[in-house]
């Protein structure tokens, strides 16, 4: 675990039968460093990560985690998932469950800690990120600020060495977005490993050490934020941002 | 609602409007209510009067609806119906589980378990295509037959097999319908969570889906109540049996309508229930929280 990168993409390939959608993607996410993916709809972000998690299975190239690959055909995919921690652009709570029960269910199903002690950090992490007061409510009597605050909470009560995150603003109302993104900082100056798949380019130069921008399954370029975000080099780069300020995005 | 007329800080013109328009929609309920209550008198009026004119009426209302008859055969009719209630409550038990697990081994993907899937396809496939009445001879004639050992040849119990294979096969596909329901971002949540896929469905598909199929499910067994009464034809003394005995012997058909009363007796709660539940879902799909 000394020097290898927490999380490792060599080469990884993906197609939908005839529709590629991830062509040799090579990446390394550094432990307590933040590399968010930039691209439009469709450039591949959400696969990436789920091939990442294990959720999809990959054609070709590998994903290692701490240095240990974890995409080979004889590695069961469960232990893998425990490690890592994925947020959801849909939030997926649980709905037939309460706050505190979506974040214990990690704890205490996958990974066997005594449900008291599940509780109490489930507790702890809920109000330590402002939430204390919703353990008890449903998912439905949420705001979708809130709702995704405890989807990431779900995600980090299971200690998970990486965190992933899918566009978790995008199904967000502009005034809800602010509080989520501020939870993500914060996780960020803890030190906390992440892949972000994003849109929001301000919140991509302020959190990531390093931005990917996918265009058609490829990483067309990479680097520091805020060169990559005002001086791309590449032309699809800068006509992916250009848009966005056409689109007032920026 | 209707306390907060000249509450906000409105011109004169927009309260007289407020009136207006409040007048118009009393008279109009007003005269819903009263064209629906005409209806009524009209229609159940002409019903009755059909019947009652009718020139058969008279031998009906005897051999039918008689008091005296209905009198002295209820206490036997509603002792036959305890026999009705027990099987309806242990068949509904069985149907519930074994549906499940129907439903469940139907719903795998492991390749390891394609027998089990087959199974469950042919299971469902028969029993669902074939008339209930005929499951009930089939087993309660033909397994007796075979004359085995150990296995039961009580009519009851026999019977009650039957009904719980030909429901098992329905409900089996309600619960499955609920969990094809199941948006699948819930399965992909709770594997990142790092549950097993067999923990997936149950802590997170399985509640789900079954809370979701609660109403078809109730609806199910209203059918299933009524449906205790085939076990009759293999002999037993339920309430349709007792009253068909006693109509044969007295030549008078009261103990049926009786026999028809107890029936409605669970049934029609059972249904009240079901609207209600379906109201309730109604309700919480249209985003509206429940209370």
């Amino acid at each position: 675990m000394s020097s290898a990168p927490v999380l490792e993409l060599q080469g990884v390939t993906k197609a939908y039968g005839d529709t590629p959608v991830l062509r040799g993607i090579d990446l390394a996410v550094e432990e307590h460093t933040a590399v968010a993916l930039i691209g439009a709809s469709g450039s591949g972000k959400s696969t990436l990560l789920r091939c990442v998690d294990l959720l999809e299975e990959i054609d070709d190239g590998d994903v290692l985690l701490d240095g240990e690959v974890v995409t080979d055909p004889s590695v069961d995919p469960v232990p893998v998932r425990r490690r890592l921690g994925l947020v959801f652009q849909s939030f997926n709570l649980f709905p037939h469950l309460s706050v505190l029960d979506n974040v214990v269910l990690g704890p205490a199903r996958a990974q066997g800690m005594a449900r008291a002690e599940a509780v109490s950090r489930a507790r702890e992490l809920l109000e330590r990120f402002g939430l204390g007061g919703r353990a008890s409510d449903y998912p439905d009597r949420l705001s979708g600020g809130q709702q995704q605050r405890v989807a990431i909470v779900r995600a980090l009560a299971t200690r998970p060495r990486a965190l992933l995150l899918d566009e978790i603003t995008s199904a967000l109302d502009p005034e809800l977005v602010g509080e989520v993104l501020a939870l993500v900082r914060e996780l960020k100056e803890e030190g906390m490993t992440m892949l972000i798949a994003t849109h929001e380019m301000g919140f991509a130069r302020d959190v990531a050490d390093e931005v990917c921008f996918l265009h058609e399954g490829r990483i067309h370029e990479r680097g520091e934020p805020a060169r990559v975000l005002s001086a791309p080099s590449q032309p699809e780069t800068q006509r992916f941002l250009r848009r966005l300020l056409e689109a007032g995005r920026v | 609602m209707d306390g907060r007329s000249g509450g906000r800080a409105g011109a004169a013109l927009s309260t007289d409007r407020r009136a207006v328009r409040e007048a118009a929609r009393r008279r109009r309920a007003q005269r819903g209510a009263a064209i629906s209550a005409l209806s009524t008198v009209v229609v159940l009026g002409a019903l009755a009067a059909l019947i009652l004119t009718s020139k058969g009426w008279p031998t009906v209302r005897e051999t039918f609806f008689s008091w005296t008859a209905f009198k002295d055969s209820f206490p036997d009719v509603l002792d036959g119906f305890w026999l009705d209630i027990k099987i309806f409550v242990v068949v509904e038990i069985a149907v519930l589980v074994v549906g499940l697990v129907v439903a469940v081994a139907r719903s795998t993907r492991s390749p390891a378990l394609f027998p089990v899937r087959m199974l469950g396809a042919t299971y469902t496939d028969i029993f669902r295509g074939i008339p209930t009445i005929l499951c009930v001879y089939l087993i309660g004639f033909g397994v007796p037959a075979l004359e085995l050992s150990g296995v039961p040849t009580d009519p009851v119990v026999l019977g009650g097999i039957a009904l719980t294979l030909s429901y098992s096969a329905y409900v089996a596909e309600v619960y499955r319908s609920g969990i094809d329901s199941i948006h699948a971002g819930q399965r992909s949540a709770a594997l990142a969570l790092g549950l097993t896929p067999a923990q997936s469905t149950r802590f997170v598909v399985l509640p789900q889906a079954v809370r979701r199929v609660v109403p078809p499910l109730l609806n199910d067994f209203i059918a299933l109540q009524k449906d205790v009464a085939l076990v009759s034809i293999l002999g037993p003394l339920e309430a349709f049996r007792v009253a068909q005995i006693e109509a044969s012997s007295t030549f008078n058909y009261t103990p049926l309508v009786a026999a028809a009363c107890l029936y409605l007796l669970v049934t029609v709660p059972m249904a009240r229930i079901v609207d209600r539940m379906q109201a309730r879902t109604q309700l919480r799909r249209g985003g509206v929280a429940p209370v």
